[in-house]
């Protein structure tokens, strides 16, 4: 007996609910427990001191300072080279092999795990270059790490133009350069966007590629040279380590705000950048 | 026009440095992780449960096998409730709510991983230990922790695929009669299945490669899971928990399970491409 | 229509794009190429260590001003490796050293002892070495064979390279290995977390970092604590271990001759290690 197909949407929406439902609240309960236990006791000193005591006391500084670092020193080295080869790759070469093969190696690389790119980072950066265990060395790991997901969400952001608008464009006398920028980027911009900060994110979280390459030292780094720990570090040796549950909820509850924080900034550029350059 | 050939050739160069350095990355892996593969030979090293490497003997098949539990596990919950709520977000909900909760999954994207462990830890391995038994570090804790990761990436690709199909296919539908759900299941994410694949890729990756939050909560024991209440240990952790420590031959192997690790994720990607491009096909012939 | 920028939108992409560049080559140059910090010290390795050499260091900083110590974790083998590789200046170790390592100077800058722990419910007051060798290693399965409750023994270890498991390979093992079915824990706080919250588990850390939280075994009838280790009668001992090239740097050597003094060693000792002397 076939159901009348609305009442088969209504369940289906109805069940739909549900899942996301649970879904939505496991998310919420995640950052509810980790707020319930960090926020607190969290204090201006915790943020601005450096740490005590095998980390006890004291405050996170100089992980926040890391962390900051390191993220803005990868991005800025990832994103416009992933951008541009996105362009390269969509809007200059035609579909063959070539671009097939760089794609499918762009998808490959972007599901490595990151330890891989850890254990690159330890080989390549840290002991062949010479760099040490350093504020460089995680950057550039880190770079590398988010490179194919930016190139990868980027193409795919670019090429969900409609061919249409391209089209229009030059019949309106454009150069290719001027299509790209005025007509094609603006309206790819929020699915670029989602790709950059997607990628913060993960870089921001990332533990085990940073431990490796950027060693997890207590002080502030003053140098791209220097070793340092970033926040997700610090909160994962705190945590394991049993050395202060208090101070790792309140790493981890930092660490969480800061993510909120670039994601709303993220929605508030993409906004304005939407209201005056979206072609749709 | 002169500005555009010099802008492309600045581009190409971009793209260029690009391709070289994830070249090298996948070279670097290979030469270091080959030699030994060879030397042990591919199915011993595969297929052997015998992992000591203080003894030189390296056989990975038990964290094969983890891996791939742990991986399953993780995309039924991850697609079940991701698509679903990917769905629900880009078709179903009224437009205010949606402002809110896509950015608050994007939010979740970039929750660290060591804290979905955490809560793995103190949260959900107690509850498993006390109510279903075994030692609670088990395949089940694993993929609900890797399941509730892997979601956010899934729902938001998803959304942004299911919205990227034009506006017109959906009227045309309605236009003809059908319900939106009907005009969802029939045409919407068949036409959205080449983003949606790459959602679920993405995600299945994120969960191949999770590395410090199965750490935490799946036991890392040598042996074959017997059951999802066994621990269970990956491929990545693996590397994770040998690597500091790892030198000479031992560090060789690590680089082995890195080769293998990448041969299982271009497999996974060839199957996506083949099933994207019939729906690149399907959408060229609409 | 000439290339030039004409409209707010292409100037704000180009902006961007050129901040982007010029961001990173400031940042780079600001922070400069040459290695700050030149009379700092780093050490690597073993996160038994780990814990009491950055104690020690900050105590060092403090009396002297200007001097920089990093201290880094990694493992006992990782700190060796960094040794060899030039990474770090010196590397910790809670293991005796093997093989070729012993090429390398290795200083003893106190001793701790390996306690086995299990749930402070648990009944058992005492094993023999062989019985703890029995457990690890597979052939004892329940609690049951050992006095106590009819509940299956979850094994808990270090990871293969852990300092801490090669030590306690080392002592009570033997030839023997260490059960498949063992859970696999990659510090000591994490074998702490994980023994405090399971009743039937058992496994083996650093004594200075027990706590009250567990219960520790006493190990053919001699309890687990540091007078006991320190008059030699409690079994399971090892070394903390400085590790260095046989040529030191001045401000290393500095840095160990503090460690060695009386002051440091107090504060292990009050830390819960057994001091040298």
């Amino acid at each position: 007996m076939r159901l009348p197909p609305l009442i088969t949407q209504r369940i289906a929406v109805a069940l739909m609910w549900i899942l996301a439902g649970v879904a939505l609240s496991i998310l919420a309960f995640i950052i509810v427990f980790i707020f319930y236990n960090g926020l607190p006791n969290l204090s201006w000193e915790f943020l601005t001191k450096e740490p005590r005591h095998m980390g006890r006391e004291g405050g996170i500084f100089p992980m926040i300072v890391a962390t900051a670092y390191i993220t803005a020193l990868g991005l800025s080295i990832a994103s416009p080279i992933g951008l541009a080869t996105a362009i390269y790759l969509t809007e200059y070469t035609e579909e063959g092999v070539i671009k097939n093969i760089i794609r499918f190696g762009a998808d490959c690389l972007a599901g490595i795990p990151s330890i891989i790119f850890g254990l690159f980072g330890f080989v390549f950066f840290v002991i062949t270059l010479g760099l040490g265990l350093s504020v460089i060395s995680g950057a550039l790991t880190l770079a590398l790490m988010v490179l194919p997901t930016i190139i990868r969400t980027s193409e795919e952001a670019i090429r969900a133009v409609p061919q249409v608008y391209r089209e229009v464009s030059f019949g309106l006398g454009s150069t290719k350069w001027q299509m790209i920028t005025r007509v094609v980027l603006p309206s790819a911009l929020p699915g670029i966007f989602t790709g950059i900060v997607l990628s913060a994110g993960r870089c921001i979280s990332e533990t085990a590629a940073v431990m490796l390459t950027a060693g997890s030292a207590l002080s502030l780094p003053q140098s791209v040279f220097d070793s340092s720990r970033t926040l997700a570090l610090h909160f994962y040796i705190m945590s394991r380590e049993g050395i202060s549950m208090q101070n790792a909820y309140q790493t981890a509850a930092i660490l969480i705000i800061a993510i909120l924080i670039i994601n709303i900034f993220a929605y508030w550029l993409m906004r304005r950048f939407i209201s005056r350059l979206s072609v749709s | 026009m002169k500005t555009d050939k010099i802008i492309s050739w600045i581009l190409l160069l971009m793209a260029l440095t690009a391709i070289c350095g994830l070249a090298l990355i996948t070279i670097f892996i290979f030469k270091e992780g080959l030699p030994i593969l060879v030397k042990v030979g591919p199915v011993k090293f595969i297929f052997s449960m015998d992992w000591y490497p203080s003894e030189g003997e390296f056989g990975i098949f038990s964290m094969i096998v983890g891996s791939l539990a742990v991986t399953c596990g993780a995309l039924i919950i991850g697609i079940i409730f991701g698509i679903g709520c990917a769905i629900l977000l880009a078709q179903f909900c009224p437009p205010r709510l949606v402002s809110i909760l896509k950015p608050l999954v994007e939010l979740l994207a970039g929750i660290p991983s060591v804290v979905y462990g955490f809560i793995g830890v103190v949260v959900l391995v107690p509850l498993i230990r006390d109510y279903l038994g075994g030692p609670g570090l088990s395949v089940l804790a694993s993929s609900i922790v890797l399941g509730i990761m892997v979601l956010p990436t899934i729902i938001s690709i998803s959304i942004d695929a299911i919205r990227s199909v034009p506006g017109a296919y959906r009227e045309g539908s309605i236009a003809l009669g059908a319900t939106e759900w009907q005009t969802m299941c029939m045409l919407t994410l068949k036409a959205a299945r080449s983003g949606i694949v790459a959602a679920i890729i993405l995600g299945m990756g994120r969960a191949i490669g999770e590395t410090m939050a199965v750490i935490m909560v799946a036991g890392n024991t040598l042996d074959l899971p017997q059951s999802i209440l066994d621990p269970v240990r990956t491929l990545t952790s693996n590397i994770a928990l040998e690597m500091g420590y790892a030198a000479g031959t031992h560090r060789q192997a690590l680089f082995a399970t890195g080769v293998i690790l990448f041969i299982i994720i271009m497999i996974l990607n060839s199957i996506a491409l083949v099933v994207s491009k019939h729906g690149i096909k399907s959408r060229k012939i609409l | 229509m000439g290339c030039n920028v004409k409209t707010k939108r292409e100037l704000i992409k180009f902006s961007w794009a050129i901040f982007n560049v010029f961001s990173i080559i400031l940042v780079m140059f600001l922070f400069g190429c040459s290695k700050t910090h030149k009379n700092s010290i780093n050490i690597v390795g073993s996160t038994s260590v780990q814990p009491f050499a950055e104690m020690l260091a900050q105590e060092f900083e403090r009396l002297n001003p200007g001097v920089h110590v990093e201290v880094q974790g990694g493992g006992s083998t990782a700190g060796i490796q960094s040794v060899l590789q030039n990474i770090a200046d010196i590397g910790t170790c809670s293991r005796q050293l093997a093989g070729s390592e012993t090429n390398l100077n290795s200083i003893l800058i106190a001793k701790d002892g390996l306690a086995i722990v299990v749930h402070p419910s648990n009944s058992i007051d005492n094993l023999s070495r062989e019985q703890i060798r029995d457990i690890f290693s597979g052939k004892i399965t329940s609690w049951k064979e050992l006095g106590g409750k009819d509940q299956p023994i979850r094994i808990i270890t270090r990871e293969e390279g852990s300092g801490t498991r090669e030590a306690f390979v080392k002592m009570v093992m033997g030839k023997s290995r260490i059960s498949r079915k063992a859970l696999n824990q990659e510090s000591n706080g994490a074998v702490k977390e994980l023994v405090k919250n399971d009743p039937c588990g058992i496994g083996y850390m650093s004594l200075g970092l027990v706590g009250n939280e567990l219960k520790m075994v006493s190990v053919d009838g001699i309890k687990p604590t540091i007078d006991e280790a320190k008059a030699g009668k409690y079994p399971l001992v090892r070394p903390f271990l400085f590790v260095t090239k046989n040529e030191i740097k001045p401000e290393s050597q500095k840095f160990i001759d503090f460690v060695l003094s009386s002051n440091a060693q107090e504060i292990l000792r009050r830390e819960g290690l057994i001091p040298i002397k």
